[in-house]
């Protein structure tokens, strides 16, 4: 619950934790991010919705300048990014997580050196240290037992449960999430989704674009929906997607949901024609 | 079977010529190595211009024999001032041609590293030097090993081609022994021993490293 009113007042602004300003980008020659606008606090879960196509992905590299804007700025606990300062970029990175659609574990790296690669050779800790703290991080997504493994030995949910452990040992102070379950079998997404759940309860600071609406519906503190490149609505989902609400958001989200019944319904009578 | 013809004579000439092989392969697999390292990571991500003179390069080396090479290195370099003494002149010729291939799968290797994984290591804060060594590189060596192993058993055999810039290696001595007492067969069959005992060797250690460095979704797919 958020009070707004005079306590505020003495503590500005830099209570957010990650906050964009104004982003813009163009790629290509198209306008693909048009003034955006964000801000999470500490703790807060924001879900980005939203067509394919609107920018998701984009604002997200943005938000860690995976994608450098063109126009606005960041702020990392208040203090502004300066994106030309590459070793100001790098330390900003490692303080933002970033989980992939499609993982992107290190492939030459069992699960355990996936997660101690960067503790070592970033943040500079022994061999020792860093690989302790990683079996840390994998014990606490569940994977203590399978961090031997090679990434071609791993299912997909497991890949993105590495993941996760990968970006939470940098100790980050928010992690963005794009769609971290779209590529996984439909079985797999509720363990990665419960890991998502658990960080969500434990205080992490998180941005996450998913097609997961019940998630979103259930954890999200705020859902953005985007559209076009930008930011059209956004509000709590029990706003944005109450009965009859009339919003863009809940037109997509019954839209999203017609269309996956739809699909499952082929599927249960054998019509499926394409995949 | 005389054995004194072959302790006495033809041994003693053959590991003459084994060390001089030694002494051309040895440097030219380095160096080719290592060359064709930086050729084919240039080829993958260099500059436009950068790429397309490594694949001239490469088109040019890998497609002009290499005794013409070698012909043109020892004989045609003088007239534009430019003297190399056999030895020079065959280690020069191995490195150049072997650069080229190795280059090619150094290439392949290093472009099949999924694009993904880069953009991984730069959320993580790895600068892009981190990145090319903890990331790129481990993962094209491993891809490009068993090409390039193959590439180093055949410079054991064409390394047979220094004869022709003057250098008298394992197949010179042979050759001129056999001239001297007419006894080819004999000495040509320890000679292609003496090859296939090195090639063994080398494929043995190159299967060694391969296989220390194995790791599950990499290596030979058959
Ligand atoms: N490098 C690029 N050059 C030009 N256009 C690009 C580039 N990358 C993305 N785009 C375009 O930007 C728009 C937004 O892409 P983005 O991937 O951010 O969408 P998204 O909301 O994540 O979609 P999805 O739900 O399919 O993942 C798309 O129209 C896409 O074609
Ligand atoms: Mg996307």
């Amino acid at each position: 619950m958020r009070v707004e009113g005079a306590a505020c007042v003495n503590e500005p602004r830099e209570q957010s934790v990650l906050r964009l300003e104004g982003v813009g980008k163009s790629l290509g020659g198209r306008r693909i991010l048009n003034d955006v606008s964000l801000s999470l606090r500490k703790g807060e879960l924001k879900v980005l919705i939203g067509p394919s196509g609107a920018g998701k992905s984009t604002l997200l590299q943005c938000a860690n300048c995976l994608i450098r804007p063109d126009q606005g700025e960041i702020f990392l606990d208040g203090e502004r990014l300066n994106q030309h300062n590459s070793g100001q970029l790098r330390l900003f990175r490692r303080q933002v997580g970033m989980i992939f659609q499609d993982f992107n574990l290190f492939d030459h790296l069992s699960a355990q050196g996936n997660v101690s690669i960067a503790l070592e050779k970033v943040r500079g800790l022994s061999r020792r240290e860093a690989g302790e703290r990683a079996l840390a991080e994998l014990a606490r997504v569940g994977l203590a037992d399978r961090a031997a493994l090679y990434p071609a030995e791993l299912s997909g949910g497991q890949k993105q449960r590495v993941a996760l452990a990968r970006a939470l040992a940098m100790d980050p102070r928010a992690i963005l999430l794009d769609e971290p379950t779209s590529a996984l079998d439909p079985e797999l997404v509720g363990e990665v989704l419960a890991v998502i759940r658990d960080l969500a309860a434990g205080g992490m600071t998180m941005l996450m674009a998913t097609h997961q609406m019940d998630f979103a519906r259930a954890l999200a503190d705020e859902i953005l929906f985007m559209d076009n490149g930008r930011i059209i609505e956004q509000g709590g989902p029990d706003v944005l997607l109450r009965q009859g609400a009339g919003t863009r958001t809940l037109d997509f989200c019954t839209r999203l949901s017609l269309e996956l019944a739809g699909r499952d319904g082929l599927k249960a009578n054998g019509l499926e024609l394409l995949p | 079977m005389d054995w004194n013809f072959y302790l006495n004579d033809i041994f003693p000439v053959l590991n003459r010529g084994l060390r001089m092989s030694l002494a051309l392969i040895l440097p030219s697999a380095t160096l080719g190595l290592a060359g064709g390292f930086v050729l084919g990571m240039a080829r993958a991500f260099g500059p436009s211009w950068l790429r397309k003179a490594g694949d001239v390069y490469t088109a040019l080396f890998r497609g002009v024999p290499l005794v013409v090479q070698l012909f043109m290195l020892y004989y045609a370099l003088p007239r534009l001032g430019l003297y190399l003494d056999g030895f020079s002149a065959a280690v020069l010729g191995f490195t150049l041609c072997s650069a080229a291939y190795h280059s090619e799968y150094v290439r392949g290797a290093a472009l099949s590293v999924k694009q993904g994984q880069f953009r991984a290591a730069q959320a993580l804060g790895m600068s892009p030097l981190q990145t090319a060594l903890y990331v790129l590189a481990p993962q094209t060596m491993r891809r490009a090993l068993p090409g390039c192993g193959n590439e180093i058993v055949y410079l054991i055999k064409y390394s047979s081609l220094a004869y022709l810039t003057t250098c008298v290696e394992l197949t010179g001595e042979a050759k001129v022994l056999a001239s001297q007492t007419y006894r080819y067969p004999e000495i040509f069959m320890a000679a292609g021993v003496y090859y296939l005992a090195l090639t063994s060797l080398a494929s043995l250690v190159l299967g060694k490293i391969e296989k220390r460095l194995r790791v599950p979704g990499f290596g030979r797919t058959i």
